[in-house]
């Protein structure tokens, strides 16, 4: 796609705009937050614990303070009554059990990589070496690693205060919610049932800006730059957990380089940062290594899933019973708890059950601690629904596209009240699916898998589908608040038309890599008729943007790109009173349209720009008007957005290595009006390249000590361009009902959709030798062993089975190739 | 990410490099293109008192002929490597397994002489080297000294050089005329191999007259598979000779474990990348 030149008075909605940001950040001509150096400042490193779970019998930081260049050095007792504990927002039912949360461990470690002391120096470097003059002496406790060990009664526990590893647990059934039948009567009474576990491994955020903090206390308020997702959220959050208050708090989020939930947290560094610069009255910053992200950032994903569905001999889904594990690491960050509850939601995805139950045990591990990822629970439901959906089809040995189509809501269905209690307000899954099917060359392909496998070729070709949608734009406050979620949902905007017609747009969202700026321009420049290049954005400051709840959930543009419609708008209808006025005549003559008010019937009219200007001298203006031409809105959606598509991913499996090559890969998402097309076409890449990460290459590793061993790139592999296939995109549009632009948001689709596609191909691919399941990331090894269990298992039991249903018995990985 | 002090000094000649490394003693660190030193470094897993760069000693950059040898000059970069039209003509396995290391920014920086020198058993390069009976010259405070290729790598990251030495150029026999093929196994593009076969082949008169074959990854240092070579011999390249050859590759390896492979999985991938290694090899 190409930005091309159109006349003025084209709409700004729709056109393929290059993004204003770009210049400055692909030339690297911009602010990190690591860019930034008030005078005087020195650098803070943080010593982190080698083990995992230890007590602190001693730390010794004697000849550390004696080095050259060190102001301080600071251990978790001299902060203990000071640091507070850090926040968990979502405590998911009242009865949760939760540990305190030191942003530095006082007397007691629970994970590798968490912090135990600091020191502040007038050098990076100095700071660096003072770390390695601190000598800790840990005495070593039990490792709880294990999700499931874990949560076992007689486990060791982690936090041994809590009496359990056992966080909360969260359960949702349709019969209690009065929203569909009793799931053990449908698998009781299921004609096929298809029982599996996967695993979702743990992933770690791989942002491209390691995150840094600087706090310049040197001003009437405290100011934070932070490479963040959530400015305003940290702002109250520092002043909830250190008790200063918060109007002494600025926090300013300037460039960010990307987060995807990763930066969608209160971190202990801040908390870190924000005490030393307290304490030695200058600037304090501290910026991480890619090490210590991999290591003290929170992961993601982490769960066992079990799932039983039940099913009629014709592929209708009656009932699916979902049991999860999901591993909160050592500690609940911002919203740990919640992520599974978000997936809650979503097992039903498309379809219409008759009887849904779900489970979730969260637990604690000594491991670092998992929180949001790109789609945050919602990858993990996805995965699970459609593994499951191509399970069954091989089960009744059905295309498990035509499983799909019997038990999808079809188009006229919509508004549509699911099992798990939301309503869908719109939805097309035939016009994206048969879209997606044609350029994707479906039967060519299934007929090509024929061949292969008649001829028994080396390199097999499997077909794998994924057909998703996903509650995002979060969130109704409502809802937030059903679900005990500790704030809102709703979005902020400002519209400010300056004196000479240019426009100041201030949002309460936070990009850091999203292309706000330019989007939100495009959006204004319509409601205001005035030039895309006349609009400025104002975002990530908590002094020009006052109020906002930031961006993660993909709900920038689907809450507050609305807010800044609805502020332009109060924009509009003040400017038409003073239009009005000046043209001396009845605001319902007025007509506006592309930036003018014009008399009907007439050719008198005027321009906002004058407009503006008349606002600004105020020398004539109507009874009761304001002298400004500002409005402000703050909105709280109605309901989530549910963005669809269908995903088609064609794999090879090399069956000698076990290699995976994708050979072509196609999507037709529905994510709405389409406001910029490259930046959706853009978010859909790269939140396709995560989703194909976790399905065949990343992985968070720990050893039996508890050792992250993939604390480097050269050990967590992310893919580049060079590992991921062409992406053959396209949309469809079905408008969201919920909001006046018909979006839905776009930012975590692709993630969503995407590892299932994969994995189902990579199955599909090798099924015939009696592979039922994968484990992911679907390495070489993994797919090479899957293969050789299966076809050693298959020479023995050749003749079992035969009836319907399957499980794998153990509760473990049918021939899943563990490791 | 931050090393601890050291000291740096960037000599012009061979002579003044060695000088300057002996008179420091074991404390000192020799960096070429810094690729695999830097992250070392940086990870505080070495902590020399100097850094001694060979970047401005002109006379180790640069690759030529000497009658029947081709000498590359330690220094010389990768991406030099891949683009001179000598190692193609008479190494061609060298060049084709250059193309397989990492990307454009590290082959710009990273040295031919460093990817040897560094010895990590994952590492491309060694395995040509060591099937092309290469010839290490190497410089010390007594003179320079040629090492063979099969004394050279003596473990994980170490190899025959002494810590007062440096790697000046390597030597290799010209190769004119055969074919190669390095068949390199990993998860992803910028990745280390998982197992690497090295192959170059002569084939006359539709027979293999004289075949070499490395192996990457198959032990603490790169393994000849010398059973592989000797099955070869005299054969025509048939897909049964190749495989019954190819069945030999693990003969006299000691893989490890690591999360990418187990010694099992290992070895069954050296049997099946040595087979297509030859198969690609003889038909090219
Ligand atoms: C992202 C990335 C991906 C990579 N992928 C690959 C890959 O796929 N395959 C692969 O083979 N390699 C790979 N490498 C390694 C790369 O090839 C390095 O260039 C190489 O290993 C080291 O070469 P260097 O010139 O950078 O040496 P340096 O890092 O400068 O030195 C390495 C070691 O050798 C010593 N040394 C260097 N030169 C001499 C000399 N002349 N005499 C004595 N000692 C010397 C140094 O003291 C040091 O101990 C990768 C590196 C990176 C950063």
């Amino acid at each position: 796609m190409t930005a091309t030149p159109v006349s003025p008075s084209e709409p700004e909605l729709g056109r393929a705009r290059k993004r204003k940001e770009d210049a400055r950040l692909v030339t690297g001509r911009t602010r990190w937050t690591d860019n930034m150096s008030p005078p005087g400042t020195v650098h803070l490193a943080v010593l982190r614990s080698p083990v995992a779970h230890a007590r602190i019998s001693s730390i010794d930081t004697s000849e550390a303070r004696r080095m050259s260049g060190v102001h301080a050095v600071v251990t978790g007792a001299d902060i203990a009554q000071r640091q507070g504990s850090l926040p968990c927002a979502w405590p998911v039912t009242e009865d949760m059990k939760a540990p305190d949360a030191p942003s530095m461990a006082v007397d007691s470690v629970n994970f590798a990589g968490e912090a135990v002391a600091m020191v502040a120096a007038r050098s990076a470097a100095e700071a660096r070496d003072a770390l390695d003059a601190i000598d800790v002496d840990y005495e070593d406790l039990d490792v709880v690693l294990d999700i499931e060990s874990a949560a076992r009664d007689g486990s060791p526990l982690v936090h041994e205060e809590l009496g359990t590893n056992r966080n909360a647990t969260w359960t949702f059934d349709s019969v209690e919610a009065g929203t569909g039948g009793d799931v053990e009567q449908a698998l009781r009474d299921a004609e096929v049932r298809v029982d599996r576990t996967f695993r979702q491994q743990r992933l770690i955020p791989a942002f491209m800006e390691p995150r840094s903090v600087l706090v310049d206390p040197t001003g009437e308020q405290y100011t934070v730059w932070s490479a963040t997702q959530v400015p305003h959220i940290l702002r109250t959050m520092i002043a909830m957990t250190l008790g200063t208050p918060e109007h002494k708090v600025r926090v300013i989020a300037p460039d960010v380089g990307g987060g995807f939930g990763g930066k969608l947290q209160v971190t202990p560094e801040e908390m870190l940062t924000f005490l030393m610069a307290e304490q030695l009255g200058r600037p304090v910053k501290w910026t991480e290594s890619r090490s210590e992200t991999m290591i003290s950032g929170h992961h993601g994903r982490d769960q066992v899933q079990r799932l039983s569905l039940a099913a009629r001999a014709d592929g209708t889904v009656t009932g699916l019973k979902v049991d999860l594990l999901a591993d909160m690491g050592a500690y609940l960050r911002l919203v740990s708890p919640g992520v599974p509850i978000l997936g809650a939601l979503m097992f039903n995805s498309i379809y219409k059950f008759d009887a849904y139950r779900f489970t979730c045990t969260n637990v604690f591990t000594n491991k670092t601690p998992t929180d949001a990822y790109r789609g945050a629970g919602r990858p993990e439901a996805t995965f699970a629904i459609e593994r499951m959906m191509d399970e069954l089809a091989a089960e009744l040995d059905m295309d498990p596209m035509e499983v799909r189509r019997r038990n999808w809501i079809s188009h006229e269905e919509f508004p549509f009240d699911t099992i798990a209690g939301l309503t869908y307000d719109s939805g097309n899954y035939e016009a994206a699916t048969d879209r997606a099917m044609e350029m994707f060359g479906y039967q060519q392909l299934r007929d090509e898998q024929v061949q292969r496998r008649q001829r028994g070729d080396t390199v097999q070709l499997g077909i794998g589908i994924s057909t998703f949608t996903e509650m995002c734009g979060l969130a109704p406050s409502r809802v937030l608040g059903s679900l005990s979620y500790g704030a809102g949902g709703w979005e902020h905007s400002q519209v400010r038309v300056l004196p000479t017609g240019k426009v100041e747009v201030v949002t309460g969202t936070s990009p850091h890599g999203q292309s706000h700026v330019t989007a939100w321009s495009q959006i204004v420049s319509d409601r205001l008729g005035v030039p895309f290049e006349d609009i400025e954005v104002l975002h990530g400051d908590t002094q020009s943007s006052p109020r906002g709840l930031d961006t993660y959930g993909s709900r920038s543009l689907a809450v507050g790109g609305i807010a800044a419609v609805q502020a332009s708008d109060k924009v509009v209808d003040k400017a038409g009173k003073i239009a009005a006025h000046m043209l001396e005549c009845s605001e319902q003559d007025l007509d506006f349209a592309e930036g003018r008010f014009a008399v009907r019937g007439t050719d008198k009219g005027v321009g906002i720009t004058d407009v503006a200007l008349a606002a600004f001298t105020a020398h004539d203006l109507p009874e009761g008007v304001e002298p400004n031409l500002d409005a402000e809105a703050s909105y709280d959606p109605e309901n989530f957005s549910f963005p669809h598509g269908t995903h088609l991913c064609a794999a090879e499996v090399d069956t000698e290595t076990g290699g995976v090559r994708i050979r072509s890969y196609v999507c037709v998402d529905d994510v709405g009006s389409v406001v910029n097309p490259l930046i959706v076409e853009g978010q859909v890449h790269g939140g396709l390249a995560q989703g194909i990460a976790q399905a065949l290459y990343e992985e968070a590793i720990h050893d039996e000590d508890g050792t992250l061993t993939t604390a480097t790139f050269a050990d967590y592999l992310v893919p580049s361009t060079m590992d991921l296939p062409e992406f053959r995109t396209d949309r469809t549009e079905t408008e969201a009902t919920s909001n006046p632009l018909g979006v839905k948001g776009v930012g975590e689709a692709g993630t969503i959709a995407s590892t299932p596609a994969v994995v189902n191909a990579v199955v599909d691919a090798i099924r015939h030798y009696g592979v039922t399941d994968v484990r992911m990331p679907c390495s070489p090894q993994r797919v090479w062993r899957a293969l050789s269990e299966a076809r050693s298992s298959s020479a023995t039991e050749a003749e079992s089975g035969g009836g319907l249903g399957s499980s794998d018995s153990d509760g473990g990985f049918a021939t899943g190739g563990d490791r | 990410m931050i090393p601890a002090e050291f000291d740096y000094v960037a000599p012009s000649t061979v002579e003044e490099a060695v000088r300057t490394l002996s008179s420091a003693g074991e404390d000192a660190k020799v960096l070429a293109g810094g690729q695999s030193l830097l992250p070392v470094l940086r990870m505080r897993l070495a902590d020399p008192s100097l850094v001694v760069d060979l970047g401005k000693v002109a006379e180790m950059r640069g690759i030529r002929e000497e009658g029947d040898e081709l000498v590359i000059g330690a220094m010389t970069s990768h991406h030099d490597v891949l683009r001179d039209d000598l190692v193609s003509e008479h190494a061609g396995l060298i060049a084709l397994t250059t193309r397989t290391v990492a990307d454009p920014q590290v082959r710009h920086r990273g040295t031919f002489g460093g990817s040897i020198t560094h010895a990590d058993p994952a590492g491309d390069l060694l395995a040509p080297v060591l099937a092309m009976d290469a010839e290490m010259v190497v410089a010390g405070p007594s003179g320079r000294r040629n090492i063979a290729a099969r004394e050279f790598f003596v473990d994980y990251f170490t190899t025959a050089i002494e810590p007062d030495e440096i790697l000046v150029e390597v030597r290799l026999p010209k190769y004119t005329g055969w074919s190669a093929h390095y068949e390199k196994f990993n998860r992803v593009a910028q990745a280390w191999s998982v197992v690497g076969v090295a192959t170059t082949v002569l084939v006359e008169g539709g027979k293999i007259a004289r075949a070499r074959v490395g192996l990457t990854n198959m032990g603490a240092t790169p393994i000849r598979a010398e059973g592989v070579e000797q099955a070869l011999l005299g054969a025509a390249p048939t897909e049964e000779a190749i495989r019954q050859a190819a069945a030999r590759a693990t003969e006299g390896t000691s893989a490890g474990s690591d999360a990418n492979a187990d010694v099992d999985y290992r070895e069954h991938l050296a049997e099946v990348l040595t087979g297509r290694a030859l198969a690609t090899a003889a038909s090219s």
